[in-house]
């Protein structure tokens, strides 16, 4: 925790979302890490003039310092993350598994479970949040209003860790958008692309409502 | 301030009969439009290499080279070439002969695209990505330095003082690097000295000032003269003879071609309310009447100080008499204006001239 008071944001990525998550962070007053693939000397470049106010920090200053980690390197380079340093500390998975862009991972197709969840095992001592994922962003950026205006965009966040979705929700509405928690983890699949919930634009209520959702989420059309 | 066109292909509807037009006369359809686009004067035509039926120019080199016979002033280029996927020994001869062929008008932007069918289709893998878009960009500029090239990499045989040929007249090829918007590019664009042409496709374009200043902080930190600083803009735009029927014709193939692009990246159609909010000023669809057009162009200038900006108007199944209209008014309605304006306000306006400056 910083001196506000207010969790300290930790971001892997610095690409178009990294940045653009990392700009709401501080523009609500966080203190907020980047790291990202770029040398340090370009980090910092990218940051001071893309994200002022973000600190660049390598990743395990990042896993160390920050109270909410969140990934938003792309998934398939996932495997490059520490996520053996994250014990104990809550993890936004915002990462998505998107066939069209990032091509097919047959250990993806065949596990059958969330992306998330898939994520996850990789160290389950940390406690795993999914959210941010399924709104785009330019949406980030673009849709963000203040507590109670109407029409105000929700962000779902999805945990089997009450404490954590709580953390993670008072974050999310102060970027800008309503949160609506959700348990267990398994929902987390409603909002990958081809879920209920990726891409759509949706008030609170109606993101309740998707979140109870039992459709599966939709195979993507083939080329 | 040059303008253009820039296009994937597109399955245009036959106006007699409805359907698709075949993917052949798609081809047709693009060489008409380059050479309507230089009769009225734009300054640039852009092919961004596709492989989907709805978006079929695969070939760009050999459709730009159609073209070029056809035509005396206006800039060919391709928009973007998939460079991870290419050989860029292939790449720069094709685009060498077609910079002979049009005496000097060719240029290439290299990109990796934001689709990936030419993956699978020429054998490379997706783990790759970007690894072979950095050693490809490297070897395309060590081939532009010097015809001949020695050279080492992961994906292709090494070249041991290889010869390349045909070379320019004017010595180099003009050689963009393409972006999304990805911080990453306009760092990495910046650090090789290269001009920067940025794709903008949702959002609000302004933000991409950021991203402009980054590549400018960028080039300087490198050394990179002033004159190889640039910054051009694609993004898509049509342009009607009043604004609301523009809006009404182009939403359709809008949709169509965003329902296309949803089903397959799993997500839903654009309402129409997002819609009219992207149409309207500070948004990314830049669709609209030539006065509409041309002060939306000022205002983004005013942001990013590009010196060209291109339009991709061919999208869903919009006729070819559609695209046509759209191109000879961005040429003799919407860039007079644009060029008066920015004149006016003393913003420096780049002409046909300053397109020669070769990097």
């Amino acid at each position: 925790m910083s001196a506000t008071g207010l969790a300290t944001v930790g971001i892997f990525g610095a690409g178009k979302a990294g940045s653009a998550l990392a700009r709401l962070a501080v523009a609500a007053g966080h203190r907020t890490l980047v790291t990202g693939s770029p040398g340090s000397s370009g980090l910092e470049l990218l940051l001071e003039v893309v994200v002022p106010g973000a600190e660049a920090v390598d990743g395990h200053t990042l896993a160390r310092d920050a109270d909410v980690v969140v990934l938003l390197a792309p998934f398939n380079r996932r495997d490059e993350l520490p996520l053996g340093d994250l014990d104990g500390k809550v993890v936004v998975d915002a990462m998505n598994y998107w066939q069209p862009v990032d091509g097919t991972d047959p250990a993806v197709e065949a596990d059958g479970r969330g992306t998330t969840e898939i994520v996850a095992q990789a160290n389950p001592r940390a406690r795993w949040v999914k959210s941010f994922s399924h709104l785009g962003y330019h949406d980030l950026e673009d849709d963000p209003r203040p507590a109670g205006a109407p029409g105000r965009r929700a962000m779902a966040v999805v945990s089997d860790d009450p404490r954590a979705a709580a953390v993670v929700a008072d974050l999310v509405d102060r970027l800008g958008f309503d949160p609506v928690t959700a348990a267990p983890l398994t929902r987390g699949r409603l909002l990958q692309p081809g879920g209920a919930i990726f891409g759509a634009r949706l008030d609170a209520d109606q993101m309740r409502q998707a979140l109870t959702s039992t459709r599966s989420p939709q195979p993507l059309a083939p080329r | 301030m040059e303008l253009g066109v820039y296009t994937f292909g597109s399955a245009a509807r036959d106006e007699a009969t409805g359907r698709p037009v075949s993917s052949a006369q798609a081809q047709r359809n693009l060489v008409e439009a380059i050479k309507v686009a230089d009769e009225v004067g734009l300054d640039y035509f852009g092919i961004g290499e596709h492989h989907t039926e709805e978006m079929p120019a695969s070939a760009a080199a050999t459709i730009l080279a159609a073209g070029a016979s056809i035509t005396s002033k206006i800039t060919l280029a391709s928009a973007v070439t998939v460079l991870s996927t290419e050989d860029p020994v292939r790449v720069y001869q094709q685009f060498a002969t077609l910079d002979a062929i049009s005496g000097g008008r060719a240029e290439i932007t290299a990109g990796r695209g934001s689709s990936i069918e030419s993956f699978p289709l020429f054998g490379y893998d997706l783990q790759d990505y970007d690894e072979l878009y950095g050693e490809k960009l490297e070897l395309l500029l060590a081939i532009d330095r010097d015809e001949r090239v020695t050279w080492r990499g992961r994906f292709r045989p090494a070249l041991d003082d290889a010869e390349v040929w045909p070379r320019p007249d004017s010595g180099h090829l003009p050689i963009w690097l393409g972006t999304g918007g990805n911080p990453r590019s306009s760092l990495r664009a910046g650090q090789l000295g290269l001009p920067i042409a940025y794709g903008i496709i949702g959002g609000q374009p302004h933000r991409f000032a950021q991203l402009a200043e980054l590549y400018r902080r960028s080039a300087r930190a490198s050394g990179v003269p002033e004159a190889n600083i640039k910054v051009s803009v694609g993004i898509p735009g049509f342009v009607g003879d009043d604004g609301p029927t523009a809006r009404e014709t182009w939403w359709r193939e809008w949709l169509e071609t965003m329902t296309v692009v949803g089903r397959r990246r799993g997500f839903p159609p654009p309402p129409r309310g997002l819609y009219d909010q992207d149409s309207a000023p500070g948004g990314a669809l830049f669709v609209g009447s030539p006065e509409e057009i041309a002060e939306r162009v000022v205002a983004l200038h005013g942001h990013l100080g590009h010196t060209r900006q291109f339009f991709q108007t061919d999208v869903g199944g919009l006729p070819q008499r559609d695209f046509l209209r759209s191109i000879e008014l961005l040429g003799t309605k919407v860039k007079p204006l644009v060029d008066a304006e920015l004149a006016a306000t003393g913003a420096e306006v780049s002409t046909g001239a300053d397109a020669g400056v070769r990097a």
